[in-house]
């Protein structure tokens, strides 16, 4: 029907020009439809995440080949998601993001428990599945499948569709309960819609909402995330329940100063004072071990890679994978802002992981199946005649 | 109409769009980014210093390490308190979860009776230093630590832990003269340095256990370590090792002690005996005694109730605390003190008409004798023991100069030198009498104190030490319990020692010894049954006190009250006379006079400790 026939025209037109021998060097990274930059900072990026999972791990060797096998298939997933044309994606957006909604709502109806919420789908045996972490890229293909094919900016009707295409996941989401998860994936498909041109007037109205509705969501918050709130306003509250996380997490980064204590030296991370350590807070081992110097090292190759995914994005003919691979990039870097803000102090503690450093498998899949879209869409350009 | 939308798509003004804010992106991901590091430079470079003193303190747990406590012996080296390794539920508070349920539960595992599980709570209540364990229950048996091990995973910060416990060997005999350690309480708890016992459960309640609780405490030690989040030890950064606790050798002979305990058979009563050339305490009994060793792990409710309701009142120490008049057996002091003041001589004579009469004054002051023993001088006064020759002798010193010269011998004043608790009893006076009736002093009064009645009382190791005194002819020594403490000896001469006795004639103490002989083994000797074979010379006095009424709040069955009403038998005596090795103070509640009842335990300790083949240990 319609989505088939749109995408034909967005198929690329055969590459014609490939004569000479800069063209064909060139035309390595171009043929395996990869950015050679990105992957190599990324690499760099997992690598480092390795030295720190050692250390953060209890120096476990077992748990640095784990999460090297997980980045392996991780890298695996990108390449192959690279191959796919944007239309491709484009194509596959409704579905997805039809199967992410279903399973949600699978969740809710048999969903496996685990630390308090239901947020586990599992066929026993053989797989455990965040339905939440497919909706993390379902969500923003879908917007931004749905936006590129309306008039942009969007005008008031389109929005209303957009505000409940995101909402019904959201929702779902949130009543699992898990807060950090359905606000980063609401976060990634109205970054679509800001990317895609919301009107600045519209911008400062939901603003006003939003802030106006800080003491509904307050009021239907579960207990321990308020606890999660008031903690993080005030740690010393609750300095050996709630609020330790932060006491120690802190008291790991400050500790480690300019230079830090060395790898294996923290003794915050050594001698399990941090909590969680090698999953969310693995910033405070990064701190407290190679001080100001690393945590700048870290967060300036965290920018590279921003700033390399925007150009990328920005690089992108079709409005689809513009707008997709902005929020994809955007989404990235406010994963790693709220994970170092949170364990730094300065955001509420939410189950954000440290992207490509933290240990887990699902959530470096999920990230790399983001870069794998982003070189996707840079890699299938049609070659414009200038 | 889809088409015509399209129409209106315009690629160009969406790339604008798109890259503008892209670029407000862009611009927004540095501010944020900008944010983070100025949070992490506020914490890694403006807080350093802050947060390195917070990790420290983290990982760094200062442990105390407790001493052993020092082991008493007596004389020959025979082991009184020893420690036994044994094991202690304790419990931490902090890291329990549920106080209550986790004492419900242990209750229930140890399978203790009800009254136990108040006393439980009652001791994880006790105030602690944070972190601090609380001792729960001594001495666990292997049942119950097998039990507990199995319940373990149900029983966070609940501790099995080994440590080793007093125990008393002869716990009985020993009770009063070495006391016991038990738990520590909430009031000790206050005064005691928290440094020194944080690592100690026990502590010295009372006798030597008490006395010289600071030198077999020992020091504390410490160890600095680091440990894990749950508190738990990962390895040792610092030590410094406990100082154990100095052993204690006593001037006891547990043999004595034994033969003193086995003499009073059960009644009440107790027996002193002093070697009089250094001041050791020999043997110091009061019977009946109990199991101290009930009181280190904890004495249950009831057999504490049963203890202090025995009318016998065994936790009394009747030979420090128990107040007696001393009847007769001051006899030999006041005739000191009379040579002493030279209100008689030892040739001057009275005639004993079976009575005294003050001046001017109708009443009759009895001799024992009611027909009265005629002509009596000084040694006869001593070996009948005749009254009417110490109401003449107390009536024409006065009672100032008896009370002087009584307390120079020591009655009414704390003796020893390192006995816990020891009580002064009372040596009467003319200004103790307006403080505490508010009244003047009778002449009569003063008749009454010069035959050991009256206001006069006594305890048992002042008696003993009198007659040390006497025996070493006024030199003072005092009494002490502890010989040596570690390789430390206790010095013969202490401070606080009363001035030696001097009467101004060596010979009036040969006067006093003839008397005293002649009690024993003079053809009139009111203990010369007693006297009866004895290989050596030796110098006593027998004493019968009366006992005027009972305490209010103590209550017997009839036969009972009649036995209560019975004198108090005492004796005191020296042997050998020439060169005075023991000195020994014998008192038997309500066991009649003290010449038959209490001379010849006085006679059989001299026989244990001067004869070769009666000394107790061959």
């Amino acid at each position: 029907m319609g989505l088939s026939g749109l995408s034909r025209s967005w198929r690329p037109r055969p590459i014609k020009a490939t004569a000479s021998g800069m063209s064909r060097r060139r035309g390595f990274w171009q043929r395996v439809h990869l950015d050679p930059w990105l992957l190599g900072m990324l690499l760099v990026l997992m690598a480092a995440g390795l030295v720190v999972m050692y250390s953060a791990s209890g120096q476990r060797i077992d748990t640095v080949i784990s999460q090297g096998i997980r980045f392996g298939v991780a890298l695996g997933v990108m390449i192959s998601i690279a191959q796919l044309a944007p239309a491709t994606l484009m194509r596959w957006a409704l579905p997805a993001y039809l199967l992410g909604v279903a399973m949600l709502i699978a969740v809710e109806l048999v969903g496996d428990m685990g630390m308090g919420a239901q947020r586990w789908l599992a066929i026993p045996g053989v797989i455990r599945f965040q339905p939440s972490e497919l909706m993390k890229l379902a969500m923003p293909m879908m917007v931004a499948a749905f936006l590129s094919r309306r008039e942009l900016p969007p005008g008031i009707r389109n929005l209303t569709v957009c505000a409940a295409i995101i909402g019904v996941p959201v929702v779902l989401i949130a009543k699992q309960p898990d807060l950090g998860t359905s606000l980063l994936v609401s976060v990634s498909a109205i970054l679509v819609v800001l990317l895609a041109g919301l009107s600045w007037r519209i911008i400062g109205l939901l603003v006003v909402l939003a802030a106006s509705a800080l003491p509904l969501l307050w009021m239907n918050m579960h207990d321990y995330q308020r606890k999660r709130v008031l903690t993080f306003l005030d740690p010393n509250s609750d300095p050996l329940g709630a609020g330790w996380n932060i006491i120690q997490s802190t008291t790991a980064i400050g500790s480690g100063g300019v230079l830090g204590k060395g790898w294996l030296e923290g003794t915050q991370s050594q001698l399990e004072f941090l909590p969680e350590r090698h999953t969310d807070f693995i910033v405070a081992v990064l701190g407290e071990e190679f001080g100001l110097v690393g945590m700048l090292a870290f967060l300036l190759l965290y920018l590279l890679i921003v700033c390399r995914g925007l150009w990328l994005a920005a690089q992108a003919q079709e409005t689809f994978g513009r707008l997709l691979a902005g929020s994809i990039i955007l989404t990235f870097f406010i994963y790693v802002f709220v994970n170092v803000g949170m364990v730094s102090g300065i955001l509420p503690v939410v189950g954000v992981p440290l992207p490509l450093v933290s240990f887990g498998g699902t959530s470096s899949v999920t990230l790399m199946a983001g870069f794998g879209i982003l070189m996707a869409i840079h890699a299938h350009r049609r070659l414009l005649p200038r | 109409m889809r088409k015509s939308r399209h129409n209106l798509k315009s690629p160009e003004q969406e790339l604008r769009i798109f890259r503008v804010r892209a670029l407000l992106a862009l611009l927004l991901v540095l501010l944020l980014t900008g944010l983070l590091v100025g949070r992490l430079v506020y914490l890694q470079v403006a807080q350093h210093e802050v947060y390195t003193t917070r990790s420290e303190n983290n990982r760094v747990r200062v442990e105390p390490l407790s001493p052993t406590r020092g082991l008493i012996y007596d004389r020959n080296g025979v082991l009184l308190a020893e420690n036994r390794p044994t094991y202690n539920l304790t419990l931490v508070r902090e890291r329990v979860e549920d106080l209550e349920a986790t004492l419900d539960r242990l209750v229930a595992i140890l399978e203790l009776p009800e009254e136990e599980a108040e006393a439980f709570r009652v001791r994880s209540r006790q105030r602690k230093r944070p972190f601090q364990p609380a001792l729960l229950m001594s001495d666990l048996d292997e049942g119950q630590i097998a039990r507990l091990a199995v319940n373990r995973h149900l029983l966070p910060g609940v501790e099995v832990e080994a440590q080793l416990l007093r125990y008393y060997p002869d716990a009985e005999i020993m009770a009063h003269a070495l006391g016991y350690v038990g738990r520590i309480n909430a009031e000790e708890l206050e005064r005691l340095d928290a440094g020194r016992y944080a690592g100690t459960h026990f502590i010295g309640k009372t006798g030597v256990e008490r006395f010289y609780e600071a030198a077999l405490h020992g020091e504390a030690g410490l160890r600095k370590v680091e440990t894990n989040a749950r508190g738990r030890v990962l390895r040792e950064l610092e030590r410094t090792d406990p100082v154990p606790g100095k052993d204690l050798i006593l001037t006891l002979d547990k043999s004595l002690q034994q033969l003193a305990f086995d003499l009073l058979d059960g009644r009440r009563g107790a027996i002193v005996a002093i070697e009089p050339a250094t001041g050791g305490i020999l043997a110091m009994v009061s019977t009946p005694g109990y199991d101290t060793n009930q009181f280190v792990t904890g004495i249950d409710v009831a057999s504490y109730r049963g203890l202090q309701e025995d009318n016998d009142l065994p936790l009394y120490n009747r030979a420090i605390r128990g107040h007696y008049p001393p009847g007769s057996t001051i006899k030999p002091f006041m005739a000191m003190a009379g040579l002493t003041e030279g209100v008689i001589t030892p040739g001057k004579t009275i005639h004993d008409p079976g009575y005294y009469q003050l001046p001017n004054d109708d009443r009759r002051y009895r001799n024992w004798l009611r027909w009265g023993h005629g002509r009596v001088d000084l040694e006869r006064s001593l070996a009948v023991s005749n009254n009417t020759y110490y109401y003449t002798l107390a009536h024409d010193l006065g009672i100032d100069r008896i009370h002087s010269n009584m307390t120079d011998f020591g009655f009414g004043t704390q003796v020893a030198h390192d006995v816990f608790g020891e009580s002064r009893a009372l040596m009467p006076s003319r200004e103790w009498k307006r403080e505490r009736y508010n009244q003047p002093w009778y002449p009569g009064e003063t008749l009454s104190v010069g035959i050991g009645q009256g206001y006069w009382q006594i305890t048992p190791l002042q008696l003993a030490t009198a007659t040390a005194v006497l025996a070493n002819r006024g030199d003072w020594v005092k009494p002490r319990l502890a010989q040596r403490l570690g390789d430390e000896p206790v010095p013969l001469s202490l401070p606080d020692t009363p001035e030696d006795i001097d009467p101004g004639n060596e010979g009036w103490w040969d006067s006093v010894f003839a008397g005293m002989e002649k009690v024993i083994s003079g053809h009139e000797g009111t203990a010369r049954r007693t006297g009866v074979g004895l290989e050596y010379r030796m110098g006593g006095k027998s004493g019968t006190a009366q006992v005027f009424s009972l305490g209010q709040d103590e209550k017997y069955n009839a036969d009972e009250l009649a036995e209560r009403l019975r004198d108090h038998a005492l004796f005191m005596a020296f042997a050998p006379l020439e060169a005075p090795q023991i000195a020994v103070a014998v008192i038997v509640e309500n066991a009649g006079g003290g010449s038959s009842h209490a001379a010849h335990l006085a006679r059989a300790m001299t026989d244990a400790w001067l004869l070769e083949d009666e000394k107790p240990d061959a």
